[in-house]
């Protein structure tokens, strides 16, 4: 249960608990996720992938696999016809096609263990995976490289041969696994550092880890003669998928449908595709529907984890623990394809702080793992996780508390990040004092137990988005939203319109609509949608209460000034009329007479985001046997704007931090010698489940509403993952009494340790 | 005036390493045009795929933006999320 | 391939369908007989996602044969309201906003209610590791254990049910 939030008087619906309208789909196995659909005469496809960490393709043999009675169809990555390259907008993100393409079905190399390189569809999965193995692909093998500073270090097998670091003066004249250098900072910061006072400093690395949404990647295509096609699949986005399948298979956009299944997970990694082209060249060749799903060793292998890093920091302060400059070298890995999020890496690491002088450089590194997809915050966590382990380095040394260090160097509203945004509408400070106050941060700890405080941040973005909202002819309202629902979205859409329209929550449904049936709209990521399609769900709502008002004003004979809506219910101020007040039900059941259907859809691009900031406390002992970590108590508290549905917010929070304390202390991607990814599963990839758990408390700091949304929403699903890495690290470290500074803190790191101290 | 200035390492290419200059815009859309008429490829880099924070406000899609007589414009590479 | 009839007893129905002798009870569910409610996360029983009950027992119908079904009386998570009136399980998760994608949500359920079968009373702590093979990523589960905690006690209330 979460503190300090408390519905303002004046919302009926906006920041109560109501059950969400897809839930009962949800408990009684009716929702249909990706692999759920099936169609007459659908054909399984399967795909073929490498078993080389790097290696040149010299020949790809089918006859033996197309001769197979049952085989329909069998495509290569030239099937692809990415056209004339260049980078797509598809919603909020570009996104290199050609990179993508290449993902999708290798050309020319396979630049890791499980990049795909054909694929088949065929009457049973059997038959299709007998095709596979007859697929004959000779390769030549080449060397491997999947450390991102062995990828860095002079003499590594080079990726691409046409990379050249982009961001560098002059232009390198030697291609490099550096896709492009990013600088960024102010001040003078040598200068600052001469001056200080304390410096600390460290060297940071993190583990590449997964998204592990538990829905594996699944779609079913079905191309018309006509060339007109129909996709069903779990994503992120609807328009994204249809974008990108367009484009790499060289189609119009309005010759694709693309059907958003209900999607099992994502976290930034469905914010691309990896089988819907596939799937859709596939059907092209044999005229028949073809399904493909992933398997879960398929999605470790093949889907976009999030980059593993290696960081230096340095930072200078007063003897009063007024930060006044750091400096900091990110290098994060980018998998077989440039794109790591080491920019907003090194764009987010100090948002928290105010700090004058500020030098930060950041590498994007290719390197033989799976190209790197969305991950909640991409970049930011691994940041966060060695800026917030020098501050409590930077406590320790001065012998501050954790939480007031970070009060005095907490950035407020006028302050001016890095990045060139002005800081508005902040409550950091405030959630930094909700913590200091919470019970948890005044509990004695046991013997053997320590605590960890770490802090976070997250832009939350706005962006392209439509919505309608439709009246029923009986007074209830329908919301057409423009965005796949990842987790509970249809609820905060129908509260905002319920809230808007005056209708109680039971009398507004929400669907998510197909890429035909709705205006465009960016993806579910970034925290956008509460935000920007609830923006458009709520200017929608207003429209529909201007009509509403009108057709009173039209009825009573007055003037539409004269005419007040409050709670679904239009009221004539006007005394001269001796009238009943007008109901919503009332008036959508004249509406055949009063001018026709009442419904409005709005499509806009929702500026005013404003950012988010966490602060976790983290309490855990550990095992001197075995190393092994407890954690005992946590609690998340975030500047969340306004809950509009508070009890869907607190479960983004917990689930972050859930995710966030995996990363910090299990997850990992292993590889060997070979450069072959070992731990291709659940049983060895260890994520957190229950019993590795306390009960996860939240604080929803709603001291700050946003001023640029109708019910004052902020993003509010990426920044709690930020602070757990260093939350959990910082308590490890006291315990070890050594700062830990390598993700994850496995057992096996921890007892070595320990018995080294 | 409008003081332009990125964060961006891209910008550096096309500017033969100049991380800041004024120009004379009253709107991101002739922003672009100047950009572009100086260094060619670098409006249509900040076109195609930049975010600008004019003023301390990150707008996604700039383009359609005025730009005051003292304008502060920070080119950034575009945010997206998770 | 030779295909084996098996004839079972599916959330209270008989029902009779084909089964290939490497098929798993999932695929025979989710293929043969449309019970998508079921949902394969791993196939190789890590992530609970495909929890049914098998003659009382829980069980991931990813590791089970198909053809081994025979005779069985299987529970899923479409049989778990009853006549449209949701289990207290059902009704607890939504209380709770026990879910947030969905997707692992109806091993969970029926993880869940083979633990309330045998234990109406459980400490947060044995639902915990009862729970420990439900892999669930969107809600950190402090939800999900509070809705099993709630159904339970909603249950010892009604009893006998």
């Amino acid at each position: 249960m979460s503190d300090g939030n408390q519905p303002p008087a004046n919302l009926k619906v906006v920041g109560t608990r109501p059950i969400r309208p897809d839930g009962v789909d949800k408990v009684t196995g009716r929702a249909q996720f990706g692999a759920d659909f099936h169609l007459p005469g659908m054909l399984t496809g399967r795909i073929k992938r490498s078993p080389h960490a790097h290696a040149r393709i010299v020949k790809i043999d089918v006859s033996a696999a197309e001769k197979l009675p049952g085989v329909k169809a069998i495509v290569t990555g030239a099937e692809f016809d990415v056209g004339a390259g260049g980078d797509i907008e598809a919603g909020e993100h570009a996104a290199a096609m050609k990179d993508v393409a290449d993902n999708c079905l290798a050309n020319g190399k396979v630049f890791y263990k499980g990049h795909a390189v054909a694929a088949v569809a065929a009457t049973s999965p059997e038959i299709a995976a007998e095709a596979v193995d007859l697929i004959e692909v000779a390769y030549e093998v080449l060397p491997h490289v999947v450390d991102v500073d062995a990828a860095m270090a002079p003499g590594a097998p080079v990726l691409h041969e046409d990379m050249f670091t982009k961001g560098v003066m002059p232009k390198p004249a030697k291609a490099s696994n550096v896709a492009q250098k990013h600088v960024m900072g102010r001040g003078d910061v040598a200068g600052a550092f001469a001056a200080a006072d304390v410096v600390v400093e460290g060297r940071y690395t993190t583990a590449a880890v997964h998204q592990g949404y538990i829905e594996p990647h699944a779609c079913v295509a079905a191309w018309g003669a006509d060339g007109q096609s129909t996709i069903w699949c779990s994503s992120q986005g609807q328009f994204l998928v249809r974008a990108m399948t367009a484009r790499i298979l060289n189609l119009p956009l309005s010759d694709i449908k693309v059907i958003p299944a209900e999607i099992g997970g994502g976290f930034g990694g469905k914010t691309t595709v990896y089988l819907e082209p596939v799937a859709l060249a596939l059907s092209r060749k044999c005229g028949r529907p073809v399904k493909l799903v992933m398997s879960r060793e398929e999605v470790f292998l093949a889907s976009g984890p999030t980059s593993g890093s290696s960081m230096d920091i340095r930072l200078a302060a007063t003897k009063d623990g007024k930060l006044t400059a750091a400096e900091m070298t990110l290098r994060y890995q980018a998998g077989a394809f440039a794109g790591s999020p080491v920019n907003l890496g090194c764009m987010t690491a100090f948002a928290c702080y105010d700090v004058e002088h500020l030098a930060l450089v950041g590498y994007d590194v290719v390197s033989n793992r799976p190209k790197v997809a969305a991950y909640r915050a991409p970049g930011a966590p691994m940041a966060a996780f060695a800026v917030e382990c020098a501050i409590d380095d930077l406590a320790r040394k001065l012998n501050i508390d954790p939480i007031d260090l970070r009060i005095r160097n907490a950035v407020k509203d006028g302050a001016k990040t890095v990045y060139g945004a002005t800081v508005r509408h902040s409550a950091f400070v405030e959630t930094l004092e909700a913590v200091k106050a919470h019970p948890h941060y005044k509990a004695k700890l046991g013997p053997g137990q320590a605590r960890g405080v770490a802090a976070g941040f997250w832009f939350n973005i706005g962006g392209e988005s439509s919505a309608a909202v439709h009246v029923d002819e009986d007074g209830g309202a329908t919301v057409v939203s423009s965005n796949p629902d990842i987790g509970g979205s249809r609820a905060s859409m129908a509260m905002m319109a319920a809230e808007t329209l005056g209708l109680p929550i039971e009398r507004v449904r929400c669907t998510v609509a197909d890429t035909t049936s709705i205006g465009f709209s960016g993806s579910t990521g970034g925290s956008r949608v509460t935000f920007a399609t609830g923006m458009a769900v709520v200017e929608a709502a207003q429209k529909v209460v201007a009509d509403l008002k009108r057709r009173a004003a039209q009825t009573w004979e007055c003037d539409v000034a004269h005419v007040d809506w409050k709670d679904g219910v239009a009221t004539c101020l006007d005394p001269s009329k001796d009238v009943k007040p007008l109901s919503l039900k009332a008036l959508a059941g004249k509406s055949a007479r009063t001018g026709g259907p009442i419904a409005a859809e709005v499509s806009l691009n929702a500026q005013g985001a404003a950012a988010g900031y966490g602060v976790h406390v983290c309490d855990l002992e550990i095992d001197p046997e075995t190393g092994r970590t407890t954690i005992l108590r946590y609690t998340a508290a975030q500047d969340v704007g306004r809950a509009i549905h508070p009890a869907y917010v607190e479960g983004q929070l917990q689930g972050g931090a859930a995710q966030g304390v995996g990363w910090a202390l299990n997850e990992e991607y292993v590889y060997n010698a070979k450069g072959l990814l070992d731990n291709a599963s659940f049983l060895d990839y260890r994520m957190p489940v229950a019993s590795d758990l306390p009960m996860i408390d939240t604080i929803l700091v709603e001291a700050k509403p946003n001023p640029r949304h109708p019910y004052g929403a902020k993003g509010v699903g990426e920044v709690p993952i930020v602070p757990s890495l260093a939350a959990v690290a910082n308590a490890v470290s006291a315990i070890v009494g050594r700062r830990m500074t390598s993700l994850p803190l496995s057992p096996a790191k921890v007892l070595a340790a320990t018995r080294a101290s | 005036m409008a003081r332009v200035v990125s964060i961006s390492s891209r910008f550096r290419d096309l500017t033969g390493g100049l991380d800041g200059l004024d120009v004379d815009a009253r709107s991101v859309r002739e922003l672009v045009r100047m950009l572009e008429a100086r260094f060619p490829g670098l409006g249509a880099l900040v076109e195609g795929e930049m975010a600008l924070a004019i003023d301390g406000e990150i707008h996604q899609d700039a383009l359609m933006e005025p730009l005051g007589p003292h304008s502060e414009v920070v080119l950034i590479p575009r945010i997206s999320g998770g | 391939m030779s295909r084996k009839v098996v004839n079972a007893t599916v959330n209270g129905e008989p029902v009779e369908f084909l089964a290939g002798g490497g098929q798993s009870l999932l695929d025979a569910l989710r293929d043969e007989l449309r019970l998508t409610g079921s949902k394969e996360g791993c196939g190789t029983g890590d992530c609970g996602a495909c929890s049914v009950i098998v003659d009382g027992r829980l069980v991931c119908a990813c590791l089970m044969l198909a053809p081994e079904a025979e005779g069985k009386r299987i529970e899923t998570i479409e049989g778990l309201a009853d006549n449209g009136h949701l289990h207290p399980l059902q009704h607890q998760f939504l209380e709770h906003a026990a879910l947030q994608c969905g997707f692992c949500t109806p091993g969970l359920l029926m993880a869940s209610k083979a633990l309330l079968d045998r234990n109406p009373d459980p400490t947060e702590t044995e639902v915990r590791y009862w729970l420990a093979g439900n892999i669930c990523r969107c809600t950190g589960y402090d939800k999900v254990v509070r809705a099993v905690m709630d159904a339970a006690a909603d249950l010892r209330q009604e009893k006998p049910r």
